[in-house]
């Protein structure tokens, strides 16, 4: 794993809205690419990159449609430029044909999703939690995919130095995923130099041509990359491939591609595994939430302390693969678990598979559109409270 | 000339030998353009290590991996958008595309008729033969009125595309079509479109004989490709074989030359004075 040097550089402190400070941080972490079609409430993360790509020699361009853009970004990744598209909605469900090209190739790339209420056109000014399982299911087939959640504009701003530097590390398409209030809000944040980043470069393969085997990984799980022009005349497929990268329809080596693929993130956990845990110890009851939801439960939390309630947040930053051992350690033995999500009940599905059978959970969703409030949250936490 | 260039095309040194024998039935009209294409690299004495092929899903997508270069094999129908990224990233590579006229009329129908507008300079070579031939014979979007199809079992009813007439129509800067009866004509239609500084479009008239073929009783491959040149020479249509497999005459070489600005380069320059003028 690489670093790229630090020198001392000054850091600004700058209002900017989420979806800007998502571009500013794809810059700063290196992106020189954008594909985009333009759909709200995401479109500001292409506008802030057409205006700064140019700036740093990098390219932008506004294809025909998302399927389009997705492949655009693939195309300059393969070309080793790192790539970002964000997309909403329907735009995202669009994204998914090719996002699973890049879990089966493994090209790296990000992918912001500001989720807005669906199905269809559905809601598209209003914030939604409804892509959740398509963010982590969206594509065909059994695939890797990391989806990270950041819940304020300083957050989406170093969760997307994260998305690169886990994309680049791990060659896995990485979601950044978050709502349409997050990627409206306006807050001032740190704007930070590249130099003063910890930024993570692919790993481009040293080994002599006639010696490289492109899918053949290390302990990682990870293999090393080559890059077009540098001699190695690879071949990369969607097709089930052999450590060769020609299509294979051999069972033990089918079976084997599949479980490196699949394992890949388990082996990479403590680099993809990201979580905050807000007052559990001693907590009777844990929400569980991310993203905008998040806040209001931060905020119910410290309500409900006041108040002489034991209440817990467990927020989930890095929502796939889902940090389940943290889960099963830090949240499962409060025995009351509230999720409080902007859909009909996703993430409490995960939820409810993994904490044991004592437990209770409780789902709490809003499907009109709204956010919902602390005071919501608290009301539900204190009914918790008291039906012992 | 080159030392490459020195001896003569040996189509074995643009190979992966290791992966023959090859997918392609008997006669397949994609083998012809592969080595067609092949050819022309030589003779420009192309660097296959800065030569990327992206290629599609399909027989004609499939035909890609056979060449020692980088080569990328997409999804069904986006390999136009592959490329413009790849080539955007990176404007050192020659960028190739390999697709077929489903993959690239049909499902990837948009993502042509934007690259023809951008101009970027890629080459885009589309093997038509008139079938979806890799998922078995389905109708496309060229096949002949009154074929027969997997999906058409009572004749096609549905008009084709002039995908020379689209391409050009929609601003691509080269656009040409070649028989595989032809291959030196067909070599070097494929040279002028790697050499044009722009979106070159490039319709290789292929036949999938063994589904297209038997399934229409159009003969053997020779008695196919016959009748390839009997619809490029409207003098000689209806004699020089009973059922002429194209009944439309078209014309070959190249058909439209449209000298616009290349994509890259006029996004380099616009950005160039925009920031000068802001420094
Ligand atoms: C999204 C998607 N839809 C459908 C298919 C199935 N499919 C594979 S190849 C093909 C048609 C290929 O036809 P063409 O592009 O004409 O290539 P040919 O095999 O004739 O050379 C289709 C429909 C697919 N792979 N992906
Ligand atoms: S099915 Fe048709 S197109 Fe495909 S290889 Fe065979 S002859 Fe060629
Ligand atoms: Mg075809």
């Amino acid at each position: 794993m690489s670093t790229v040097s630090t020198a001392a550089t000054t850091s600004a402190l700058q209002s900017v809205e989420g979806n800007h400070a998502c571009a500013l941080a794809a810059i700063a972490a290196g992106c020189r690419f954008y594909a985009g079609y333009p759909i709200t409430p995401s479109s500001e993360v292409a506008e802030k990159m057409s205006v700064e790509l140019p700036k740093v020699g990098g390219t932008f361009i506004q294809m025909e449609d998302e399927i389009a853009s997705m492949g655009a970004v693939l195309g300059a990744s393969m070309g080793g430029v790192k790539a970002l598209t964000a997309t909403s909605g329907p735009g995202f469900s669009l994204k998914q044909e090719n996002l699973g090209y890049a879990s089966m190739a493994e090209i790296p790339c990000v992918i912001v999703n500001v989720m807005r209420g669906g199905p269809s056109t559905g809601l598209p000014t209003r914030p939604s939690q409804g892509d959740v399982m398509q963010a982590r299911w969206g594509s065909h087939g059994d695939h890797p995919v990391i989806v990270l959640t950041p819940a304020s504009v300083d957050e989406i701003y170093t969760e997307t130095v994260r998305a690169f530097n886990l994309s680049e590390l791990l060659r896995v398409p990485v979601v950044l995923l978050y709502d349409e209030v997050i990627g409206h809000l306006v807050e001032t944040i740190e704007l930070r130099e590249p130099a003063d980043l910890e930024l993570f470069e692919r790993r481009w393969t040293r080994a002599p041509p006639e010696e490289y085997v492109p899918f053949a990984a290390a302990d990682d799980g990870v293999p090393e990359m080559a890059r077009p022009g540098d001699g190695y005349r690879t071949h990369i497929t969607g097709l089930t491939h052999g450590e060769n990268g020609f299509p294979t329809q051999n069972p033990e080596q089918v079976d084997r591609v599949m479980r490196r693929l699949l394992g890949k993130l388990d082996r990479n956990q403590s680099l993809v595994e990201h979580f905050e845990a807000l007052t559990c110890e001693d907590a009777d009851i844990i929400i569980v939430a991310y993203g905008i939801t998040s806040r209001a439960a931060r905020r119910a939390v410290k309500l409900g302390r006041e108040q002489g309630i034991g209440v817990g947040l467990f927020r989930p930053i890095t929502l796939w693969p889902f940090p389940q051992q943290a889960f099963v350690e830090i949240v499962d033995s409060a025995g009351k678990i509230l999720v409080p999500e902007l859909n009909a009940g996703q993430l409490c599905l995960e939820i409810e598979r993994l904490c044991s059978p004592s437990s209770k959970v409780s789902r709490m969703n809003r499907i009109d559109g709204l956010a919902i409030t602390p005071n919501e949250i608290l009301e539900r936490v204190k009914a918790l409270e008291s039906n012992d | 000339m080159t030392e490459t260039s020195m001896h003569a095309f040996e189509i074995r040194d643009y190979l992966r030998k290791e992966l023959m024998p090859h997918f392609m039935c008997p006669g397949c009209g994609h083998g012809i353009a592969l080595r067609a294409l092949l050819w022309a690299l030589y003779e420009l004495d192309i660097d296959k290590n800065n030569l990327a092929i992206v290629s599609g899903i399909g027989c004609s997508g499939r035909v890609g991996a056979y060449i020692d270069a980088n080569t990328m094999h997409v999804n069904h129908g986006r390999p136009l958008a592959y490329a413009t990224g790849l080539k955007l990233a990176r404007p050192d590579l020659e960028v190739i595309v390999i697709t077929g006229d489903g993959d690239c009329l049909a499902i990837g129908g948009n993502h042509l008729i934007h690259a023809c507008r951008r101009n970027l300079n890629l080459t885009c070579i589309m093997l038509n033969n008139e079938i979806y031939g890799m998922t078995g014979g389905q109708v496309s979007p060229t096949t002949t009125v009154d074929r027969f199809t997997t999906t058409t079992p009572f004749g096609n009813h549905e008009p084709g595309f002039d995908s020379c007439k689209l391409a050009a129509a929609a601003g691509a800067g080269l656009v040409g079509r070649e028989i595989t009866l032809q291959v030196p004509a067909l070599k070097n239609l494929i040279k002028e479109g790697i050499t044009h500084p722009g979106f070159a479009f490039l319709e290789v008239i292929s036949d999938c004989t063994e589904i297209y073929g038997r399934k229409n009783e159009l003969g053997e491959s020779p008695e196919m490709m016959l009748s390839q040149k009997a619809s490029t020479r409207s003098d000689v249509y209806g004699n020089s074989v009973d059922q002429p497999f194209r009944p439309n005459a078209f014309e070959t070489g190249v058909l439209t030359r449209n000298d616009r600005p290349e994509y890259a380069d006029a996004y380099k320059q616009h950005m160039g004075r925009i920031m000068a003028a802001s420094n």
